[in-house]
């Protein structure tokens, strides 16, 4: 069991978590966690926000039952972490792009800390949150799109190495973009599919590829982009 | 001393604590967390002779107190698992249970044909890998056939005659819920020779997406498991066990001790644990730990004592 630091909201069901402890994890992994003994039944996997010495932080979107009782943790609560899970981003060559959209710009923060100087794009439905940590941990720059398409302020020739991460229609999008502007940079997505074990026992979190399925969980959660399936 | 074992048709188990087909993979991914030898036994996940590809879509929607899944059986084939699998299977300590499912009986019984044989050859040498068959006449998520051999008694009491006739392994079979008749066709699996049948599988069930005014599943309905269906279950178990003197392997929703020892008391020989695997991962190990823990608090020395007393 660890115990919760701070579990602050950061805009409209989106909060930061913080929870003591040392942990391991490379950029892109993930943990499963849960707050409560037995139900709701399955634990709920959050990529690394943050993880550094003596804590771990994750950056979640309030989306049904488990998600909302994390949401009301308060400091000193206890929670069952484990992990970390998947393989994450791999190593980044050349000029680097992350590209997050709403909730997906979760990973790249950890991200940074491993590749400094990538360019960070973040993009919003609505309420944006967390540019100005982006802003100050990135030595590349930071774009923000707000209500529109992130993607179109992104030129894929620019870049050597492309992680995304974002809802279907923006993973779907991205690998369009990755055909049409020709890019010759590596483009991954990272996926976020329902997982029920997260260590790759029970085939919940399949991915369709283009040669034959693979698990979210643990051959993933990052996927080249060219490699999905995403119908 | 507490005395954890069971015997199910010849097969040792040091204890009642099987994993259920499906949750636990072929052992690997929850052996890589804590000792697997500590358990009574593992069913694999279902096979069918050719690898699978599984359901599109949503595959797993959490309900109160229970998942809905729709894999679709998605697997590497039976010679894939003998061939893969196998190795690491022989020097595993505990019952190695191989779970078959199938579209034909045709299907099923060339299965059958390739574990049995590829188990005489491994005996020969002296490396057992496979302890029992766990035959899956239930399985709610696929399409062409699976089901209707586990609704209906004399459909699947072809099924079952056709591969007790293949293979002299020790042979249980899986029913489903959603059977007509779960204790006649408990009683035909008895008739027709098998040395067990373990029960339940997951009840077919369904959700609605409101918003998008479609199921969530492609496969429009999904297999429901967890601690929802345990009444039932035990239920079943219960009845099944007093219409047959065969051994009943007892699941549905085991997440505790106690839950345990109430199948036992229902009469199972043993138990399966499914979905509690993903609410704890070492839910294994915990359960057996657990069990002995519980047993020595209600002074039950061995699991004879308890079995079937109601």
């Amino acid at each position: 069991m660890s115990e919760v630091i701070s579990n602050v909201q950061v805009a409209p069901n989106v909060y930061r978590l913080q929870v003591a402890g040392q942990f391991s994890g490379v950029m892109g992994q993930f943990y499963m966690l849960r707050s409560w003994e037995k139900y709701p039944l399955l634990s709920r996997p959050l990529s690394i926000f943050d993880l550094t010495e003596d804590k771990i932080e994750f950056l979640y979107l309030v989306t049904g039952e488990g998600t909302e009782m994390f949401s009301r943790l308060l400091p000193g609560d206890k929670l069952t972490l484990e992990g970390p899970f998947g393989n994450g981003f791999p190593e980044a060559k050349g000029k680097t792009a992350f590209i997050g959209g709403g909730i997906g710009i979760a990973p790249f923060y950890y991200a940074l800390r491993t590749i400094p100087n990538a360019d960070v794009f973040l993009g919003y439905s609505r309420d944006p949150y967390m540019i100005e940590a982006f802003q100050e941990a990135t030595k590349g720059t930071v774009e923000v799109n707000i209500g529109g398409t992130v993607l179109d302020q992104v030129d894929f020739n620019a870049y050597d190495t492309i992680f995304t991460c974002g809802p279907h229609p923006m993973l779907q999008a991205v690998q369009r973009k990755q055909i049409s502007s020709g890019t010759k940079a590596n483009v991954y997505v990272s996926l976020e599919n329902r997982m029920a074990c997260g260590i790759g026992a029970c085939l919940v979190c399949s991915v369709k590829c283009v040669d034959k399925r693979r698990k979210a969980c643990t051959d993933g959660p990052v996927f080249r982009a060219e490699e999905v399936v995403l119908s | 001393m507490i005395d954890l074992s069971c015997n199910i048709s010849g097969v040792h188990l040091r204890n009642p604590v099987i994993m259920a087909s499906g949750t636990f993979g072929f052992g690997k991914e929850y052996g890589a967390l804590y000792d697997i030898n500590q358990l009574g036994g593992i069913s694999g996940k279902g096979l069918t002779l050719y690898p699978k590809d599984g359901n599109d879509g949503i595959r797993v929607y959490e309900t109160p107190s229970g998942m809905l899944n729709s894999v679709g059986l998605e697997n590497p084939g039976v010679a894939a698992f003998l061939r893969d699998e196998c190795p690491h299977w022989e020097k595993l300590d505990l019952a190695r249970i191989v779970n078959l499912g199938g579209n034909t009986i045709e299907d099923y019984v060339e299965g059958a044909r390739l574990i049995h044989e590829d188990s005489t050859v491994r005996m020969a040498a002296g490396r057992q890998a496979v302890d029992m068959i766990e035959l899956n006449i239930s399985c709610p998520n696929v399409k062409a056939g699976g089901m209707a051999y586990g609704i209906q008694t004399e459909t699947a009491r072809e099924v079952v005659r056709q591969i007790r006739a293949t293979t002299s392994l020790p042979l249980v079979i899986k029913l489903s819920p959603n059977a007509e008749d779960i204790v006649g066709m408990a009683v035909m699996c008895q008739e027709e020779g098998a040395d067990g049948v373990s029960l339940i599988n997951t009840f077919s069930a369904m959700k609605i997406d409101i918003r998008k005014r479609r199921s969530v599943f492609d496969n429009l309905y999904a297999g429901l498991s967890g601690p929802a269906i345990k009444p039932i279950a035990l239920r079943m178990v219960h009845q099944v066990s007093r219409a047959v003197t065969i051994p009943v392997i007892g699941m549905g929703g085991i997440c505790s001790a106690e839950d345990i020892l109430e199948f036992i008391m229902a009469g199972a020989a043993a138990i399966q644990v499914g979905t509690y695997n993903f609410v704890n991962l070492r839910g294994g190990q915990q359960l057996v730990q657990d069990l002995e823990q519980l047993m020595e608090r209600e002074k039950i020395t061995s699991l004879d004592e308890i079995r079937g007393i109601i």
